[in-house]
């Protein structure tokens, strides 16, 4: 319990650390340029108070229990045992069987971990707050864990296949430019910006632990080399699942429209 | 209280379903695993509490107090100061560039002494640094000049193209990735309420359309940035 305690104090010290430099940038030019007088200031430092204590809660908690869970996991997943490496044989020649479970358990992690991402609950509360409600809290979330979902199996399986990550990522560009041609307008910021709120808090430390994992196990991958490259498959392709979102409800939208012109007609 | 439970449910069912049914082993530490839990679920409570008491009104505050000081060189600044002054001391980031200079020594492209890779790690935080002060300043400026969002990113994407093809292969990896790690929990919040106070409060300017694309040109610069350190070494 006292352990538990102490260790909560020590990341809320981190917390505090981290955040410092947001303050000394707000504080500063609040101060010593704009010199307007906060209304409600109390409020804004109890909130502000909040989302620290809050956040070194989570953290907490995280590294209490389902990080060492996680990342155990994304170890045991990838062992060569349960991979079916043989290390004494030279010749390896993948078998895609064994990795089904690595593929599903990257997707399974990559949706769940990105549920649970605070900045990207702060984004869709904002989405949802400036289009008047168009915008669906939780539609945005699962689109964009759908995203990180595909991403992250994708990433994982160019780790096995070995094939270059430029390949992939200048693929998903194409992919980004021409959907943008036929989005919604008022969408396209928002899935731009989703791509960078999905890898934060939650999804690195365990993205980057089964990254790890696979390229240093699998014979012929460098972990330096070949464990980089999750996260950026985790911040493209939710832009791409985002604007696809949107454009199938747009298309929704329009047959519904559709639909009731014809039955007027009738 | 309720909506933390179930924001968190996924992740405790992916968990326990691999570890029960595909690995087959027992749950260690059962009794952590719950409080753990518990302390995240009352951690996010609190944090999408104080975000909308506090990171949200900050960020549209400050927004609204540059527009009516109506100096552009100021916004600009302050732009540049958050971005820098958030990503550098960002602790994913720290991490990933001390793995960068441990690549660069053994790809021996500097020399495998813990002063070179020092440098070199130093080296990459300030220009992920430099580079997501760059890119909010530039977003700032596009909310004002209203500039349209997706010519720039593709621009950006063009770039990262070409540089790819010169940059050297061990620094790939890492760029594509960084601009992954910059934008932390706290900085994404008020990135964002500020670019939406700004969009509301200059004339013409839509909050959805221009509001947002902020947070995607701090995920955009850094992987060109880097590139180019990796080039200029």
């Amino acid at each position: 319990m006292i352990a538990g305690i102490l260790n909560f104090f020590d990341a809320l010290i981190a917390t505090v650390h981290d955040v410092l430099p947001i303050v000394g940038v707000l504080f500063g030019f609040q101060l010593l340029v704009l010199r307007q007088r906060i209304p409600n200031l109390r409020q804004l430092l109890i909130g502000f108070a909040f989302v620290i204590v809050g956040l070194a809660l989570f953290l907490q908690g995280l590294d209490q229990a389902l990080f060492p869970l996680g990342k155990m996991m994304a170890e045991q997943l990838t062992a060569p045992a349960f991979l079916g490496i043989d290390s004494a044989a030279h010749t390896y020649t993948p078998d895609w069987h064994h990795y089904v479970w690595v593929y599903l358990f990257a997707a399974a992690i990559g949706f769940s971990t990105t549920i649970a991402e605070p900045s990207l609950i702060a984004v869709a509360i904002m989405a949802n707050q400036v289009s008047g409600g168009a915008v669906g809290i939780r539609g945005l979330r699962v689109a964009v864990a759908i995203g990180v979902s595909i991403g992250i199996a994708l990433g994982t399986y160019r780790i096995v296949s070995g094939t270059p990550l430029q390949y992939y990522i200048i693929a998903g560009y194409v992919v980004v430019m021409m959907q943008t041609l036929v989005t919604p307008k008022s969408i396209i910021a928002l899935a731009y910006d989703s791509g960078g709120v999905t890898t934060s808090t939650v999804t690195v430390p365990l993205v980057t632990a089964l990254g790890l994992g696979l390229a240093s196990n699998i014979p012929g991958r460098n972990p330096l080399l070949d464990g980089f490259g999750l996260i950026a498959f985790a911040s493209l392709c939710p832009i791409i699942s985002v604007m696809a979102y949107a454009q199938l409800s747009e298309w929704h939208a329009n047959r519904i429209k559709k639909q009731r012109l014809r039955s007027q007609e009738e | 209280m309720v909506d933390s439970i179930k924001d968190l449910l996924p992740i405790i069912a992916v968990i326990v379903f691999f570890q029960l049914v595909v690995l087959r082993q027992p749950i260690p530490n059962l009794a952590d695993l719950l409080i753990g839990t518990a302390l995240v679920v009352v951690g996010l409570t609190l944090f999408v509490y104080g975000l909308k008491t506090g990171l949200f009104p900050i960020g549209e505050m400050m927004a609204y107090g540059f527009a009516r000081k109506g100096s552009i060189f100021w916004l600009l600044l302050f732009a540049f100061a958050l971005g820098f002054g958030t990503t550098v001391a960002e602790p994913a980031l720290i991490a990933v560039v001390n793995e960068a200079g441990k690549i660069a020594a053994a790809g021996h492209m500097i020399a495998d002494t813990e002063l070179a890779i020092a440098d070199y790690a130093n080296g990459l935080r300030l220009t992920v640094a430099l580079s997501v002060g760059f890119a909010i300043t530039v977003g700032v400026l596009r909310i004002i000049k209203g500039w349209p969002l997706h010519l720039l990113i593709i621009g950006g994407y063009a770039s990262v193209v070409i540089m790819t093809g010169f940059a050297p292969p061990e620094i790939i990896g890492i760029a594509y990735d960084s601009g992954g790690v910059t934008t932390s929990t706290i900085t994404v919040p008020l990135v964002t309420a500020l670019g939406v106070g700004l969009s509301s409060s200059v004339h013409g300017r839509n909050p959805l359309t221009d509001g947002f694309g902020l947070v995607a040109f701090a995920s955009l610069t850094p992987m060109i940035f880097v590139m180019g350190y990796g080039m200029l070494l």
